[in-house]
């Protein structure tokens, strides 16, 4: 459990030091939303529809972008070797990453969604605090999937471009429970309305996890 | 031996072309572009037999680590995703004058979808990895997540568009017996087809490393 913590404690303190990481997501973040605006116009019936999937659409652009930093700062001097050293299991290497790119994706969205109210002159409710937990088994599924993947496409020639074509259509039912969840907050419904996503949200998040802490030994080994 | 199997394969397309063409009754509703169904459910078949033959075979590739078990996955990728569009491209010519449409993002269409661009990023990423048997692996682990992703793709999109009733299918409600017969015939020549492709392909697979092999050894 301490090595776990050791690892995670590592990352976030590297992004401290830089906040190399975090600056460059949510600046992305925002940026997708000024295009977004220009693209929809303003019309406000409409940002009411297409609120929660831009607001998704924005996360996982910024998302990627963290992630194919995450094993990409590891590389850098070699620094993977060490995390490989590590009298630890790989799958809490995996573990490790999982937490602290779900810790960063999470700090993300989570200043994303008031600006994006904001931005977008939709209302501040206290409902809106049900996004929460669905920002979070949003980021954690996606990051399950993200952490194994750019491990992965680290060491191949695509590199970075490979990242997100592996992602994206894997994370497809997370992203459309996710929106479809959220769009029932926005409307000032409740979680609870949507079962059926919540619980795939979940379902996602386990499954992958699972899968992808058992596959990940395949992944990272030392080049 | 495979000479046996071209030979019943050659059989098999035939017979399903005179049943598909001759044989089958016109259906009364939708007429003659139903029997261009035969083909559609045919190659949907093969092609998921060989993703669950990718999925098979990269868990037997990350266990034993030997090569036979990367080629077979690779192979039946490769067929897999050429029945597919073939499934996909007869439905589509199905569709146009039946729904009125090319494509309608109906569950069961996006899923199959969203099928096949996983395993088109499988195959580039495969095919990136070269004989590197480490790239291999993460083929291999990306075929094991997608078809774990699969059930997932096929609840998502049922829950996005609400769940919307079964719009076809040859199962479902009684068809003629002279049509059944005509569709289990033809699974089974595309069945057949798909088995004498894979062997060929294998043995190409072979036919290339034995070549790689021959080279480096005479430098």
């Amino acid at each position: 459990m301490s090595k776990l913590w050791a690892i995670v404690n590592k990352d976030i303190v590297t992004e401290l030091r830089t906040k190399e990481l975090l600056t460059s997501m949510l600046t992305f973040s925002l940026l997708v939303i000024v295009i977004f605006s220009f693209t929809f116009g303003l019309s406000a019936e409409l940002m009411n529809l297409a609120a929660p999937a831009m607001l998704w659409i924005a996360f996982s652009f910024a998302g990627i972008l963290g992630l194919s930093r995450s094993f990409a700062l590891e590389k850098e001097g070699n620094a993977i070797m060490g995390l490989l050293v590590t009298p630890a299991d790989r799958s809490l290497i995996y573990f490790a990453k999982l937490l602290s790119n779900t810790v960063f994706v999470f700090l993300v969205a989570v200043i994303m969604v008031p600006m994006f109210v904001l931005f977008f002159n939709l209302r501040f409710t206290p409902g809106l605090l049900q996004l929460v937990p669905v920002i979070f088994f949003g980021s954690l599924g996606f990051v399950s999937v993200g952490t194994l993947f750019s491990a992965m496409a680290l060491n191949t020639r695509l590199r970075d471009v490979l990242l997100p074509i592996l992602v994206f259509p894997i994370v497809i039912p997370l992203l459309v429970s996710a929106v479809k969840l959220s769009s029932s907050v926005f409307s000032g419904g409740s979680v609870l309305d949507e079962t059926p996503s919540l619980k795939l949200l979940i379902a996602f998040d386990i499954i992958f996890i699972a899968a992808c802490s058992v596959v990940f030994e395949y992944v990272i080994e030392e080049s | 031996m495979r000479k046996m199997l071209a030979i019943i394969t050659f059989a098999l397309m035939a017979a399903s072309l005179y049943m598909a063409f001759v044989y089958a009754p016109t259906e009364p509703l939708m007429g003659h572009i139903q029997r261009i169904f035969y083909f559609h459910i045919g190659t949907v078949w093969v092609a998921t037999i060989a993703f669950i033959i990718v999925f098979a075979a990269s868990i037997m590739y990350l266990w034993k680590g030997t090569r036979k078990w990367d080629s077979l996955a690779y192979c039946s990728a490769e067929l897999g995703v050429l029945f597919l569009t073939l499934t996909i491209l007869t439905g589509s010519v199905w569709a146009k004058p039946v729904w009125n449409t090319w494509w309608t993002w109906d569950p069961q269409l996006t899923t199959t979808f969203i099928l096949w661009i996983l395993y088109i990023v499988y195959l580039i990423l495969r095919s990136s990895a070269g004989n590197d048997t480490k790239k291999a692996k993460y083929a291999a682990v990306f075929g094991i997540i997608a078809f774990i992703d699969l059930p997932l793709v096929y609840l998502s999109v049922r829950v996005m568009r609400g769940i919307s009733p079964v719009v076809f299918g040859p199962g479902g409600g009684g068809i003629a017996p002279e049509m059944m017969h005509t569709l289990l015939i033809n699974m089974l020549a595309f069945t057949s087809l798909f088995v004498l492709l894979l062997l060929e392909r294998l043995d190409l697979v072979r036919m290339k490393d034995t070549l790689e092999k021959l080279k480096l050894a005479g430098g």
